[in-house]
């Protein structure tokens, strides 16, 4: 919201310079955003003048040479050559001189229109940013036309005159705080936060009374939805614009000048933060007003031009020939004020502010009223807002206002008290805090505070009534104007508080430094992704993967859906690196992926690793080395590095996915456990995200924290050297190096340390179908050193083991 | 014979002070010391001379033949350590090559680092991490915080809403990490201490929003947890976050379910929180305000409290009455971009090797 400072200082003035004031009410909850000015920056250089003589210029019809008195010192008379149609001599105006800088940024400088020179510039209310939109007044400013109370002396400085230099708080209002929505709200927070005097509200000279109003007639069918209606009416009312000075107030606080009395409801909203309506009564079919919930379907026009269907849960203001507006959203076209209006009935209500906001998100209709019923209004302030209007339709319009009030529903009687145990005020900010120095932070609020037993009997103002209901509330109040600046800074006193990362979070960790270690850069991809990412991954209807959980209201429809999978990101990682930064790209990510199907309505999510290996890892170096080939070994032995790190034990097996290319694409469990994915990727989807081989694994890491010992037992290892022994053997190609490996394991006993494979050949010598795998068995013992003789009984066992699988020993 | 003898000496001395190379010296030893060289055999043959001639003779051959070995032994030491000293020189690198094969690390995201590090300070103060479902329901992100059925945070401007296949409760994603604060003390008895670190989404994207960002929560409950003690905690986070000269200021605010609410700043370090660089000009940083906003935070709205059940697991519960404590929720993204001086959110999730190699 922005209150322009002059504003605010007719009811608190601290006598504080912007600064202070912007730190008081900041820190004490009231957030000022920005410090604006409306107007100049600088006032030097605009002052009072008067035209001495107003001729026609000799070379231009629509310029005036105009002689101006700005009381310069010798008496000399400023030459300014004026466009204004309605410069004329006699006339007192707003001059600015040479060196003067205007709003837009401009500095005046002499200069020549058409032949002769200009000392300075007649100024019109734009010229200042007086005003907002183009509801200006045309041609100069005539000074002595705005019976200003000051005095009009040449030379006078215009800021004395006339607002050109307005300071412009801009405030966060919270929610919870629709009495700030008022300039006379903020003031009484400024009056709380520095002690500074309060004047009266605006709204204590109220020009009307209560009592019956014949004039109109208000019927409230629906009383829940509007706790008060409350309309006077006023006769003889002259349409026009408004004068200056509240053109001038509305723009510094945002608002468009439109006409007196639709800027007195504007002004008398942004005073009290009720919002008024006002109706053309001759316009209201048979002056009367009835507010009714809709019917299902009903259609209104609304102000805007716009046709809008209506459920049963909105509330419409009927007169005789049919809805007139949506209560308190939007007003009709039909009983507008216009420039031919004379008799205006002024409505001030109430609504329920849940229901205006439902009513304002359905229809997609915000309004600065329906923005501020929604925060829930109180019933008082309809008649702040009635007394603020009326004394200005009286003497801003010459109207009449005809006795009485229409006043459907009232305001409730009783303020509601709230027991303030005063030590639950120190227990709870941890700072304490006198009885006294409470009850008086309450009543600079305008919170009563009566003493009781164990601290204060407090009642609540109308306006806080719907925010503060309950001690802590009041609490909240008292530490914000008592100053947190004044809290120490302790720290709790953490009993049984003992920080540690559970053991899957730290698995999570030394999961991605390993990667790290081995060169691998982490991203942060998305979570969303868009549908069409299963296609390109080729996957088929059916497959768990499509088990998305979709969005409701995506920002875009690549966007719309929850991945399923990490390879998505990283495909999408790898594309935007190889095409920027070149084809060898190493990167993971650990992040949270997302199948529909949970329970209670969740999803099923899990924690994955996922990396992808593209081009090679490592660039070459000068040494002629060059990292591994991004392919299916690549991507296993960061596995094998990764897993083995965590001390998990795990298996790799033959299995298709539809994204990876088929002969190179495998399963990973632990147990019976399917940690997730390992292989290359097909062809057709590298060519998808436009790259060449691209190698990829993607598991579970809660899986993988269930499989990894938290902690691990020492295995002894003896003091003897180890016997090792070469065996190179030829398989069918049908027997996999894991089954080669188990065999040998199995058959060669507990001495057997180590099985490494350290060369395979396929070719003639071996013939078709066979292929021959190298090994290198380590055996040690714990208590001895081993010989050859001692393990020639396993060597024969494990060849006869090898033999039974199709092995023959070659060489 | 003697002469012979001195002649010979003379003469491998002469020659072994010449040898330029350890091949030389092999062959000069073998011509004046090996088996068929003429010193020996006459040392062989003393055997043979009178015995009045065989003490002189045998001492000086022997005198010769040690004096000549001594000075083989010399020399070869010499020319050893001349070649491999010319070995050396000839072995010298240009050690301003680059290592190889190179063996670079890669990095974690900036996120990641970031988060990590949050994670550890406040492990550091006693806070247990916890982390929950990133899809939650309207209850758990809404309804259990105090959220009035009206707070504009739940239109679907602001919440992504979860598409539902039939009845079942409302699902979002998450706006934030609070939800855990229910699911933690339903979980747990107090005193609770813990944080929530976690992505959280919300349907705004320019510069300084996106669509997901990560957010860290804390959570303190105990019969006697104050307002002065969440300004402490979070002073002891400022300081190991951004030095140890920092400050905190708590700012009254509202959110829903905290009372009394706050918002924190922190002292910019940019400028020492003068809001003014040495030169005079505005801090770029803090735009000349000399804070920086960091976080929401606040004491646990009683009704928080009352949202939580009393079971087995949480027993005895969470009576407003016997227990308070205090809340925040801090931004991952705003804490590095600050740090960092990373200009744009949107790059957090671009991931350019070439931003995430500098972290
Ligand atoms: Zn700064």
């Amino acid at each position: 919201m922005r209150v322009p400072l002059p504003w605010l200082y007719e009811y608190c003035d601290p006598g504080l310079d912007v600064h202070a004031i912007e730190e008081r009410l900041t820190m004490t909850g009231t957030k000022v955003e920005a410090i604006l000015r409306q107007g100049v920056e600088h006032t030097e250089g605009f002052v009072v003048g008067r035209v001495i003589s107003a001729e026609q210029h000799p070379d231009a019809d629509r310029l005036k040479v105009c002689e101006v008195d700005v009381g310069a010192r010798d008496g000399a008379h400023a030459t300014i050559v004026c466009g204004a149609p309605n410069v004329a001599g006699g006339q007192t105006v707003a001059v600015a001189t040479p060196g003067a800088v205007l709003p837009n940024g401009i500095e005046l400088d002499r200069r020549k229109l058409r032949g002769i020179v200009s000392e300075g510039m007649i100024l019109a209310e734009d010229e200042l940013d007086l005003v907002a939109g183009a509801e200006r007044a045309p041609g100069i400013i005539v000074l002595d036309e705005l019976m200003l109370d000051a005095e009009l002396a040449p030379g006078a400085p215009l800021a004395e005159v006339l607002p050109i230099a307005t300071d412009v708080l801009e405030l966060e209002i919270t929610p919870n705080r629709p009495d700030c929505l008022g300039v006379y709200g903020v003031a009484r927070e400024l009056h709380a936060a520095t002690g500074a005097p309060l004047s009266e509200p605006p709204w204590v000279a109220d020009p009307g009374a209560e009592g019956a109003l014949g004039a109109a007639e208000v019927i409230v069918e629906c009383p829940d939805l509007c706790p008060r209606f409350t309309a006077r009416v006023f006769e003889d009312v002259a349409i026009g614009p408004s004068p200056l000075w509240l053109r001038a107030r509305l723009a510094a606080a945002g608002q468009r000048s439109i006409s007196n009395v639709v800027d007195i409801t504007n002004y008398a909203m942004l005073l009290t933060g009720q919002p008024l309506h006002a109706f053309d009564l001759d316009r209201v079919a048979g002056a009367k007003l009835v507010v009714r919930r809709a019917g299902a379907g009903e259609r209104v026009q609304t102000l805007d031009g716009q046709t809008r269907t209506l459920d049963d849960e909105m509330v419409v203001i009927d007169d005789d020939d049919g809805p007139t507006s949506i209560a308190g959203v939007m007003g009709g076209a039909r009983s507008e004020v216009g420039s031919d209006t004379t008799r205006v009935l002024m409505e001030v209500a109430t609504w329920s502010g849940p229901n205006i906001h439902r009513t304002s998100w359905a229809l997609g209709l915000r309004s600065e009223a329906s923005s501020r019923f929604e925060k829930q209004l109180q019933p008082e302030q309809c008649m702040h807002a009635q007394a603020v209007a009326a004394r200005l339709m009286v003497e801003l319009c010459g109207a009449t206002l005809l006795p009485g009030t229409i006043d459907v529903g009232g305001a409730p009687a009783e303020r509601e008290v709230i027991r303030l145990r005063q030590a639950r005020v120190g227990a709870l900010l941890g700072l304490p805090i006198e009885r006294e120095r409470q009850a008086e932070i309450l009543r600079a609020l305008d919170f009563t505070a009566r003493d009781a037993a164990d601290g204060l009997d407090v009642g609540v103002p109308p306006l806080r009534r719907s925010d503060v209901t309950r001690e802590v509330d009041l609490i909240e109040e008292i530490a914000r104007i008592e100053g947190l600046e004044q809290l120490p800074a302790t720290l709790p006193a953490r009993r049984g508080a003992a920080g540690r990362l559970s053991h899957a979070q730290r698995v999570r960790r030394a999961a991605e430094d390993a990667l790290v270690g081995r060169g691998l850069h982490e991203i942060v991809g998305w979570s969303f992704t868009e549908p069409s990412l299963l296609d390109r991954l080729q996957v088929p209807a059916g497959h768990p993967l499509r088990e998305v959980v979709a969005i409701e209201n995506p920002m875009s429809d690549g966007q719309s859906i929850m991945r399923p999978t990490l390879i998505g990101s990283l495909l999408d990682a790898a594309r935007h690196n190889v095409a920027r930064n070149g084809p060898d790209v190493a990167i993971f990510e650990s992040g949270t992926v997302y199948r529909a199907g949970g329970e209670e309505g969740l999803a099923r999510e899990h924690h994955g690793l996922g990396a992808l290996l593209h081009g090679h890892l490592g660039a070459r170096t000068w040494g002629g080395q060059e990292g591994a080939e991004a392919g299916f070994f690549a991507a296993k032995a960061l596995l094998e590095s990764l897993l083995g790190h965590l001390g998990v034990r795990f298996t790799v097996e033959r299995e298709e996915w539809p994204f990876l290319h088929p002969g190179r694409s495998a399963a990973v469990h632990a147990d019976a456990q399917l940690l997730g994915l390992l292989g290359e990727l097909h062809p057709l989807v590298s060519e998808q995200w436009d790259l060449d081989r691209a190698a990829v694994f993607a598991i579970d890491l809660g899986k993988v924290a269930a499989a990894a010992p938290e902690v691990r037992a020492f295995v002894p290892f003896g003091s003897f050297p180890p016997l090792r022994q070469d065996l190179a053997v030829t398989l069918p190609d049908a027997v996999p190096a894991a089954q080669l490996t188990a065999t040998v394991r199995e058959a060669g006993g507990p001495e057997l340390e180590d099985v490494r494979i350290f060369d395979l050949y396929t070719g003639e010598q071996v013939g078709e179908g066979r292929r021959s795998l190298a090994l290198t068995l380590t055996f040690r013992a714990i208590e001895r050193t081993l010989t050859d003789e001692d393990v020639a009984p396993r060597r024969k066992r494990i060849v006869d083991a090898l033999a039974a699988i199709g092995g023959e020993l070659r060489g | 014979m003697i002469d012979r003898i001195e002649q010979l000496r003379s003469e491998a001395e002469g020659e072994i002070g010449a040898a330029a190379t350890s091949e030389e010296l092999e062959q000069l030893r073998v011509r004046f010391l090996g088996r068929k060289a003429e010193l020996p055999q006459l040392l062989r043959g003393v055997a043979q001379l009178d015995p009045a001639e065989r003490g002189k003779v045998g001492a000086a051959a022997n005198a010769a033949r040690q004096a000549l070995e001594a000075l083989i032994e010399e020399r070869t030491a010499q020319l050893a350590a001349a070649e491999l000293s010319a070995g050396l020189v000839h072995d010298a690198v240009d050690v301003t090559l680059p290592g190889a094969p190179a063996q670079p690390l890669g990095s974690l995201h900036v996120l990641t680092s970031t988060r990590r590090e949050l994670e550890d300070i406040f492990l550091g103060l006693g806070f247990t991490v916890m982390e929950g479902p990133e899809i939650e329901t309207v209850h758990y992100n809404f309804d259990a915080l105090n959220h009035s059925p009206t707070h504009p945070a739940r239109a679907r401007t602001d919440t992504f809403y979860v598409q539902r296949s039939g009845e079942g409760p409302e699902v979002v994603l998450r706006t934030h990490t609070s939800p855990m604060q229910v699911r933690a003390m339903e979980a747990h008895p107090p005193p609770l201490y813990v944080v929530i670190p976690g992505r959280v989404y919300r349907p705004d994207s320019d510069a300084t929003h996106t669509p997901q960002f990560h957010q860290i929560e804390g959570l303190a409950v105990d019969e006697d947890i104050t307002l002065a003690d969440l300004k402490g905690t979070l002073l002891s986070f400022a300081r190991a976050v951004f030095g140890e000269t920092r400050d905190v200021r708590l700012r009254p605010h509202f959110f829903p379910f905290t009372e009394p609410s706050v918002e924190v700043d922190v002292s910019c370090f940019h400028c020492s929180g003068k809001g003014f660089m040495a030169d005079g000009s505005r801090c770029p940083l803090c735009k000349g305000e000399g804070w920086l906003e960091v976080l929401g935070a606040g004491e646990v709205d009683p009704n928080v409290f009352a949202f939580v059940p009393t079971t087995a697991a949480n027993a005895p519960g969470y009576d407003p009455e016997k227990v308070q404590g205090f809340a925040w929720g801090l931004g991952v993204e705003r804490i590095a971009m600050l740090k960092h001086g990373v200009p744009d959110l949107r790059m957090y999730f671009e991931n350019d090797l070439r931003l995430l190699g500098q972290f």
